[in-house]
């Protein structure tokens, strides 16, 4: 019953939350803009910039692969490459809810720096608030983060037909992973989530030119993300059914619970679409990046059916993908 | 197990395909696959489409989702507001409407009804267990394939002494609704694919009434395109031979008899009672309902449940989706006041559901 805990004396400002930033946090990110422990961070940096927030409510909090840390930082790192920066600063914000056992937060914070380092990205400022027992759960994370611009005009626009789609890896592995974890249904299985930075592939890929359009196909999956390309454009994208990479245990777990891989979660996986000059030079690079081994060119952008996103199945068969409509629910039987 | 996309893959599919499109037949034909899987694994791999003219796939009835009654569902709606009530249920059920469209569990449990979805009965009874001072429902629908496991709940209830635990036993049964659906006068289905876990349970032999008693052919099928296919071309064999028999195309996984641990545990527990389906109606004994020794579990009983009394929504032809008369795209609300993201009729909602699947896999010429 000694078990240290979180309690409302850790955000309330005074002696508990010093505490918790002197012992915990600062020897975790320390840095110079962090260490000097402002109202915010002052920053050195030269435009354009790229900005992007993202919160994390994932339950459960430690998964295989990952954690609520881990993810917190690769999903801020993972969209500043998206929009072709180097991902630079980070603020990290915690909602920590009363009884959360100290332990698990040390595990948090241990695995945001580990994660921040491998991104080289800095915590350069934050916040911590702790709600009742029973108002949130165990905790909630927030990161905003800066990166400078250094590939510009990455947009769906810039997609003609006859550009290639590539897809980085596996399929799904993220959100089967935790969907598992969370039923309980994960003894003996060999998921784990993809949850990884992206700031080397995507710097891969950009050095090879030809790139139009980077994304990491989050919530909704793969096909919902290509659905946000081709909406309202005049283009539409086939994908072949059998150049999917999907790993067979994500493969084997969709067809037990009814759930489709195109339309799981992703956190370390990201969709390139290319022109067609560079779509080799792109997937040779993607492969021999760490991460990236498993890329494929899923895909092709035409002409045909415009703003729709297709698939040739392995029968010879189509259909369309529309986005993800609600949540993935398992089926009965 | 061999992905879908594997399976199809095989040289032995491209074969079977072959044979289907070039196959003589001697006029129209209609087949239909009685299982919500089924329905969505053809949707999934485009079958449809490339199946020649004149053969047709029709939906029956087998999404257990979709056979449910609104008014039923208007009844549980109502339970999930009982206070101290815990409602579970698969998740397929959480966005079926009662008679009243946008209404569904997934909206009362954002208003603070507890409502979880769970994945198996036994996951409900550890609930009741771990909440001793709550009242755990678990909405028991389904066909032969979840009727054994609910059935291992109720006994596994009585066996620990959980009080807490009841089922509100919506189950149906498979032979008496096909029954029903051969017995009505448009009906005008040339063969049958036979769901794959219903006869994993029963046996095989539970279809043998179709070609013995009606003169229908009959093919118990596994739900990998290539178990699809090879379904299929025995069923058009058969048509095109005038020779309608009972086939096994999945004895990978469906023997003859079927699972006598799970059939006896059914039997123990659980008994053939009438049923009232969305689209066919009330059908005698063709729901299953707790045997008196089990009763006290009986959800039903415990929160004095009453069902509506509609069966179908305004406007939406679900039931006639369901008895294979209509397909999805005829239906006047189809993919306009009818879509996944706002359904009228639970054949929008389920991932079983015929119109789920036609709005989810479209096909488009490529």
């Amino acid at each position: 019953m000694n078990e240290e805990i979180i309690t409302l004396d850790h955000g309330g400002g005074g002696q508990r939350t010093a505490q918790l930033i002197e012992e915990l946090l600062l020897p975790a990110y320390g840095n110079p803009a962090l260490n000097a422990l402002g109202d915010g961070a002052v920053l050195d940096l030269e435009g354009p910039l790229a900005f992007s927030t993202d919160s994390f409510v994932v339950s459960p909090l430690f998964f295989p692969g990952g954690d609520i840390g881990k993810l917190a930082v690769c999903g801020t790192v993972n969209d500043l490459a998206m929009c072709g920066s180097v991902p630079k600063y980070l603020s990290l914000s915690m909602v920590l809810e009363e009884g959360l056992p100290l332990a698990d937060l040390r595990k948090i914070v241990t695995s945001v720096a580990e994660t921040a380092k491998r991104a080289g990205v800095q915590i350069v400022t934050g916040d911590t608030k702790v709600v009742e027992h029973g108002k949130g759960d165990g905790i909630y994370l927030n990161t905003a983060g800066i990166g400078v611009l250094r590939w510009p005009g990455l947009t769906p626009d810039a997609i003609r037909p006859g550009d290639a789609v590539i897809l980085s890896g596996t399929m799904g592995d993220h959100g089967v992973t935790v969907m598992l974890a969370r039923s309980g249904l994960m003894e003996g299985s060999t998921l784990r989530s993809d949850c990884q930075p992206l700031h080397r592939l995507a710097q891969a890929a950009l050095d090879c030119g030809g790139v139009r359009v980077l994304r990491d196909p989050t919530r909704g999956g793969v096909a919902t993300t290509l659905n946000e390309f081709t909406e309202n454009r005049p283009f539409s994208i086939c994908l072949e059914e059998d150049a999917l990479p999907v790993s067979l245990s994500v493969q084997a777990a969709c067809d037990l619970l009814g759930l489709d891989p195109l339309y799981c979660a992703n956190e370390g996986k990201l969709l390139a679409v290319v022109a067609p000059e560079k779509a080799e030079a792109v997937l040779s690079a993607l492969k021999s990046t760490p991460g990236g081994e498993n890329a494929a060119v899923i895909g092709h952008v035409s002409e045909r059916h415009p703003g729709r996103v297709l698939l040739r199945t392995g029968l010879g068969g189509s259909r369309i993908l529309t986005r993800l409509s609600g949540t993935q629910l398992p089926r009965i039987c | 197990m061999l992905s879908e996309a594997a399976f199809a893959r095989l040289p032995e599919g491209k074969k079977l395909l072959r044979g289907i499109q070039e196959m003589e037949l001697p006029g129209p034909v209609c087949l239909m696959e009685v299982c919500g899987t089924h329905t969505m694994a053809i949707a999934k791999a485009g079958l449809r489409q490339l199946l020649p003219e004149g053969v047709e796939l029709r939906s029956g009835p087998g999404c257990p989702v979709c056979v449910t009654p609104a008014g039923v569902m208007d009844g549980v709606l109502a339970l999930s507001e009982t206070p101290g009530l815990i409602l579970t249920t698969y998740g397929d059920l959480m966005r079926v409407p009662g008679s009243t469209p946008g209404d569904d569990l997934q909206r009362r449990r954002a208003m603070g009804a507890d409502v979880r979805w769970v994945y198996s009965p036994m996951d409900a009874l550890e609930l009741a267990q771990a909440e001793p001072d709550k009242q755990v429902v678990f909405l028991g629908v389904g066909f032969e394939t979840t009727a054994p496991g609910t059935a291992l709940a109720v006994l596994e209830a009585q066996r620990r002494g959980i009080t807490n635990f009841s089922l509100l036993c919506l189950l149906k049964r498979t032979e008496p609704a096909l029954r029903a659906l051969i017995s009505r006068p448009d009906f005008r289905v040339n063969g049958f694919l036979c769901p794959g876990h219903v006869a994993a349970i029963t046996g095989a032999e539970a279809f043998r009434f179709l070609p013995e008693e009606y003169g229908l052919p009959a093919v118990v099928s596994g739900f990998e395109t290539g178990d699809l296919l090879a379904a299929v071309y025995a069923l058009l064999t058969q048509i095109r031979d005038g020779a309608p028999r009972l086939e096994n195309e999945y004895t990978r996984v469906v023997s003859p008899q079927g699972n006598p641990a799970a059939l006896a545990l059914m039997e123990q527990v659980l008994e053939p009672v009438d049923s009232v389906w969305r689209g066919l109606g009330e059908i005698p004994e063709s729901g299953l309902g707790l045997r008196k020794e089990f009763r006290v579990f009986d959800a039903a009983k415990r929160f004095s449940f009453s069902p509506g009394q509609r069966v179908e929504n305004a406007g939406c032809r679900c039931g006639a989706i369901i008895c294979g008369q209509l397909n999805p795209q005829d239906c006047p609300l189809f993919g306009t006041a009818c879509q996944p993201e706002h359904p009228v009729g639970p054949c929008m909602v389920s991932s079983e559901g015929a119109c789920a699947a036609a709005y989810k896999y479209q096909g488009v010429e490529l």
